[in-house]
């Protein structure tokens, strides 16, 4: 694998799971469960959206076949995306939501760190955007969790609930192959066992914090670095590229 | 008696221009009329979020999908300030949402309609905004402060959100053959429903003569109605569409069009609920709040258990 190759595809696997991730979130625009939180999630949502698209543009550059950032997002399929699997699975309730974004929010915060001293000069300036956004996520998302492992029994069932049923998915933050080797070997990629240990004490103490429990001797899923995904993603895509796809030849 | 004095200075403050303010004394007419017209087009922010969000996820490109999700935060923004300024005249975030559930309190009905394709973003952001606009600018110098102030963000937002639609449109509309067959039948579906947006005609409108008076209202419907005709026109021709309306003719003596009224027995229908989306509007409204009931019973459980732990220590 060359390191141009290597690179295409990080950079693609970084902005799909913000694409994926986005998309998901703003499901949540003007449903939310009272008005702040609503404009508070959708803001996340367009901080994330946007990383997605400042990634997906420089995979577009880095490929340099003349595709641009939307041909790679609305003409791809499933079987070529390679965002993580958790940002792809269904919103369920809030506490589900909130539980997935703290998750990724805090994987985000220490990745970025990291990223920001890549050598390569647009990933580490993506990462530096992001680590100003990221943790402002971090800090909403946490506060949520506090609340709702501590707020009403409820609550609490609800974020217990939503972190036994994700935890399964969380393992696939932090596999790495030969893309992360190359780009290690670079300078350009993170070491995310680095990323892992930061991850998982940050993410103990915050649930425990808030009385929740991790559950133990989980089987991680895996397979979103081989673009192989959950029923979801394809439902996703269909939605999301249905414009595009049915009028090959406009512009928007 | 003391209120006449009282009444004197809340006079007093309209003949000068003046603001008036929360703690200051008000006619109780006034401060019912402001909690109506104030919640009505809080109301209408939030339920406006449905039919435009009903697009985030499958705008056709990226950058489309980020001005979009921006714009109904935007909206959500503007009824978080207005619901904002209503509680200054003395009632609940709670009450004022209930009444909307209920069916109690009206919203715009333009709301009402579906948003079927993607061109109908863009023709909700041009015209749906453009005239909102229209109806909004003269708010900013309204009477009561709150209201003034809440209204110069608002309608700042509301003139970009007018050329982002715009902006849509033109895409479409120098597009491929499709787009702008698009853009033709969502100005075809949305020109009259806009037009409604300015209220029945003159002749049968009631609440306007006090509305005047308190500086909530300083244009009749009929004669924003004609500005809006009057402003859209060229902005169709510039796009190469066609108003659908067979009538319509510049008129040079008054310097404006003559155009056709928008069907007023719909509009009364879709008032009185029988509209393409009424329910659906109100079901999601009410499931949203549904369901973040708990989310907003932890937070307020969390609060209380954290205060008495401050209280304690
Ligand atoms: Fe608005
Ligand atoms: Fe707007």
């Amino acid at each position: 694998m060359t390191t141009q190759e290597a690179l295409f595809k990080y950079t693609l696997r970084l902005g799909d799971t913000n694409l994926i991730l986005g998309q998901r979130l703003s499901e949540w625009t003007g449903h939310g469960p009272f008005l702040e939180e609503d404009l508070a999630l959708t803001n996340i949502a367009l901080d994330i959206i946007g990383t997605a698209n400042s990634l997906l543009e420089y995979a577009a550059s880095v490929e340099n076949k003349e595709r641009t950032a939307d041909d790679l997002a609305f003409h791809r399929n499933d079987r070529q995306y390679y965002n993580l699997q958790i940002t792809e699975l269904p919103n369920g309730d809030y506490a589900r939501t909130i539980v997935r974004q703290a998750l990724i929010d805090c994987f985000d915060l220490y990745f970025y760190q990291e990223l920001a001293k890549s050598k390569d000069e647009t990933l580490s300036g993506i990462a530096n955007k992001s680590i100003r956004e990221v943790t402002y996520h971090l800090r909403h998302t946490s506060s949520w969790i506090e609340r709702f492992g501590d707020g009403t029994e409820d609550s609490h069932n609800k974020a217990q609930t939503a972190l036994n049923e994700l935890w399964q998915y969380t393992g696939e933050l932090f596999e790495m192959n030969e893309v992360d080797e190359v780009l290690i070997k670079e300078g350009v990629a993170v070491d995310l066992n680095i990323v892992k240990q930061k991850w998982e004490k940050h993410i103990s103490e915050l649930f425990q914090k808030s009385t929740l429990v991790i559950p133990e001797n989980v089987f991680m899923q895996t397979g979103s670095r081989k673009c192989i995904h959950t029923e979801h993603l394809a439902f996703i895509l269909a939605e999301m590229q249905a414009l595009p796809r049915m009028y090959p030849d406009a512009k928007w | 008696m003391e209120t006449i004095n009282f009444e004197n200075v809340f006079e007093g403050k309209l003949a000068k221009n003046e603001m008036v303010e929360p703690k200051d004394w008000m006619p109780e007419n006034y401060r019912k009329h402001l909690i109506r017209q104030i919640s009505q087009h809080a109301h209408s922010e939030i339920v406006g979020m449905l039919p435009e969000g009903n697009w985030i996820t499958r705008a056709p490109s990226l950058r489309s999908k980020i001005v979009l999700l921006a714009k109904v935060q935007d909206e959500g923004g503007h009824g978080l300030y207005l619901y904002t300024a209503a509680e200054t005249l003395g009632i609940s975030r709670d009450e004022l949402l209930d009444n909307l559930h209920t069916g109690k309190a009206k919203y715009s009905s333009i709301f009402n309609y579906p948003t079927l394709t993607w061109a109908d973003i863009g023709a909700v952001g041009w015209l749906v905004d453009g005239a909102a606009i229209m109806n909004q600018v003269m708010l900013q110098r309204a009477s009561y402060g709150p209201y003034a102030r809440a209204m110069v963000r608002i309608c700042k937002e509301e003139s970009f959100h007018q050329r982002q639609g715009f902006e849509v449109m033109t895409r479409l509309a120098f597009g491929t053959t499709e787009q702008k067959e698009m853009a033709q039948d969502a100005l075809n579906r949305w020109w009259y429903p806009t037009m409604m947006m300015f209220g029945p005609p003159d002749a049968e409108s009631p609440n306007s003569e006090n509305a005047m008076k308190w500086r909530i209202k300083r244009e009749t419907n009929d004669q924003l109605r004609q500005k809006f005709v009057n402003q859209t026109v060229p902005q169709v021709e510039y796009l190469g569409l066609t108003v659908p309306d067979a009538q319509l003719k510049w008129n040079e003596e008054k310097k404006g069009y003559d155009f056709s009224e928008p069907n007023w027995a719909e509009f009364k229908q879709i008032i009185s609920g029988n509209g393409p989306c009424n329910k659906e509007r109100l079901a999601a409204r009410n499931k949203a709040h549904h369901d973040g009931e708990w989310v907003r019973a932890a937070a307020m459980a969390h609060a209380k258990k954290k205060n008495e732990v401050y209280e304690a220590a």
